[in-house]
């Protein structure tokens, strides 16, 4: 009798023997059955659910808006004015006769890229100091978390508001403004991430073997950092939100003909008591969207601290 | 003196040189955003008035006077020798010197904020106790949905809803200026929804954690009621860590008067911030930076040195000074 038998070899035998063996199409079923758990999990959740539906739904207004928005959203009518909620006018029209909805489908393209433009800044930098903080260590790291507590010390509306006085109103500069705000808290998930990593036998095999910082940086350290890192993201991005809406609603946006999230809601304020739809239903889309994002980032995190 | 004692000294003074090195190097990086960028501060300061074409002479004059006609590091040097001694520099705008024109704001949003902290942490403390003391599932489900929610609503569609309803609708508070204590109430409620938030999430959490401790077992097993459990022991344990989310709650109230000040159109703070921002009155928001950090290090300083005092397990430890300042307030 041979010592080592290959995996068909033994289960060719038990079959000699009668005892059953695995189906052999079993392997090829299994995504069916993921999918069919999947979908009984996902409906346990419909909370879950319905803020994927809804941020996939405000994505696809960003990316197409033309093709849910009823109406053009600078088109005043002067026959519609100030109308309330209807079937033709979902969110009402304004003073001009616009409708609020087709405003707010159009406004998404430019909030969302502001909020994209912010994180993406937030992360790239903050990303880059956390971990040469974390893997340079000493002196450097000192240096870059004391900057790092700066940051964080001053809220990050009012440090985007200081440098939107400073480079200017728009929403290039209010995403640049926001993102600076966050890069403090990106960076302390990434140091301490590349702390936790930075000790790891991977990373000091690699090192005793003569590799580079830059390589294991980018190679060894980056890549197994980057999950928690990108979840703070999507958690920072419901923030960002709120930010640059309130910017915006202060009037720190892209100038009034363009439609944006917070400038719409600020449009309707002059007519709060006689018009209730201006500010109350962008405003709530608003606050559903960060929530959906929210209830999604809170997930993701829950997934990986499992 | 033994070495305890000065250990405990030596904890206060590195704390304190701390909170200067914070407010130092906010007060840095803010003269760097707001001076370095492109933009001729002299022309900002001459089209105050109108929006006149200033001439060559008057814009040298301007420089000399504000003294941008000196090499940048001068500059710095000498707002930061001014900022120590409580000058801020003259407003752009206000032809006014900055210390005063702030300090004339900082009461009315110092009440705005101290008032929407006092609603945040009742608030967040009854929602994070009940979240956890509760024995129904569903209601306890509902509860800890709800901060997510609260730290997600935009603050300033908070406000208008608000004054919509009861100011508009109901005619229970007035929907701007700042008279009194009715004034107060809806911009203080307006602002107090995100620190309530995450007040009610931070103890909730260590509520959670504190009874999967022994001594809560133990205090059951002696036969402690589930309320005195809860009060005595769990929750005494489990207040301190939402202690330590006051600091960022009080300057993040501070940031967001900017909000609730323009929606209630009151006067303090947020509002000068707001006007400053949009007429590019730099030393303005230079100060108003500056009067937040400081706000935010004076907070975490106080959190940091009182913490001590409630928590017998680091009394123990690391301070003998606040040991002794504690045993003082109990004999007292």
């Amino acid at each position: 009798m041979s010592t080592i038998q290959s995996y068909e070899e033994v289960e060719a035998g038990l079959a000699e023997r009668g005892v059953p063996t695995p189906e052999p199409h079993a392997a090829e079923r299994r995504p069916r059955g993921d999918v069919r758990r999947w979908l009984l999990a996902a409906l346990g959740r419909p909370g879950l659910v319905l803020s994927v539906l809804l941020v996939l739904l405000v994505v696809l207004w960003a990316i197409m808006p033309g093709l849910f928005a009823p109406y053009d959203p600078l088109k005043t009518d002067t026959s519609a004015l100030l109308k309330a909620p209807s079937l033709a006018h979902l969110f009402g029209t304004d003073e001009l006769g616009r409708d609020v909805f087709s405003r707010m489908v159009h406004g998404t393209t430019l909030s969302l890229q502001t909020t994209v433009v912010a994180v993406a800044i937030g992360l790239v930098f903050g990303s880059i100091i956390g971990l040469f903080a974390g893997y340079l260590g000493r002196l450097v790291d000192g240096v870059l978390m004391r900057v790092v507590d700066v940051i964080l010390s001053i809220p990050m509306l009012l440090l985007a508001m200081a440098i939107v006085t400073a480079i200017g109103f728009g929403s290039v500069q209010l995403a640049i403004g926001v993102g600076i705000g966050m890069i403090g808290s990106v960076a302390r998930v990434m140091r301490s991430e590349v702390l936790r990593v930075r000790e790891s036998m991977f990373v000091d095999a690699e090192r005793s073997m003569g590799a580079g910082t830059l390589y294991i940086v980018f190679r060894h350290i980056l890549p197994s950092a980057v999950g928690p890192v990108l979840v703070l993201a999507i958690l920072d991005f419901s923030q960002a939100i709120l930010a640059i809406a309130a910017l915006s609603f202060l009037g720190f946006g892209a100038p009034p003909p363009a439609p944006e999230w917070g400038s719409l809601v600020a449009a309707g304020q002059p007519y709060l008591a006689t018009a209730w739809w201006m500010c109350c239903l962008p405003g709530l889309l608003i606050a559903l969207f960060a929530v959906c994002v929210n209830r999604i980032a809170r997930e993701l995190q829950e997934r990986r601290s499992r | 003196m033994n070495a305890a004692r000065r250990s405990g000294w030596v904890y206060v003074v590195r704390r304190l040189l701390q909170a200067l090195l914070v407010i130092w190097a906010a007060f840095t990086i803010t003269f760097v955003i707001l001076y370095l960028v492109p933009g001729d501060p002299a022309r900002l300061i001459a089209g105050g008035d109108g929006g006149v074409e200033a001439s060559p002479a008057q814009i040298a004059q301007i420089n000399k006077e504000y003294g941008f006609d000196q090499p940048i590091y001068v500059q710095y040097v000498r707002a930061l020798g001014g900022a120590i001694t409580g000058n801020l520099g003259m407003s752009y705008q206000m032809k006014q010197p900055v210390t005063t024109l702030l300090g004339q704001e900082l009461g009315s949003t110092f009440a705005l904020a101290m008032f929407a902290l006092a609603i945040a942490i009742v608030v967040g403390v009854m929602l994070g106790s009940i979240t956890v003391y509760t024995r129904s599932r569903w209601l306890a489900k509902l509860l800890d949905s709800l901060p997510p929610i609260g730290a997600s609503l935009p603050t300033f569609w908070v406000g208008l809803m608000l004054m919509q309803l009861f100011s508009f609708g109901l005619h229970l508070f007035p929907s701007a200026g700042d008279a009194g204590f009715a004034s107060l109430v809806l911009p203080g409620v307006t602002m107090a929804a995100p620190g309530a938030a995450s007040i009610a999430q931070v103890l909730a959490k260590s509520l959670r954690s504190s009874y999967a401790e022994p001594y809560v077992e133990i205090a059951k097993a002696k036969g402690a009621g589930r309320f005195r459990v809860f009060a005595a022991h769990a929750a005494r344990n489990a207040l301190l860590p939402s202690v330590t989310v006051m600091g960022m709650i009080v300057a993040n109230l501070f940031a967001y008067s900017t909000v609730s000040e323009t929606i209630f159109s009151r006067n303090g703070l947020g509002l000068a911030l707001e006007k400053a921002v949009q007429t590019k009155d730099i030393p303005v928001v230079e100060g108003a930076v500056l009067v937040v950090a400081g706000v935010y290090v004076l907070a975490s300083l106080v959190v940091d040195l009182v913490y001590p005092l409630v928590d017998p397990r680091l009394r123990a430890s690391s301070s003998p000074v606040l040991r002794r300042r504690a045993q003082k307030a109990v004999a007292a």
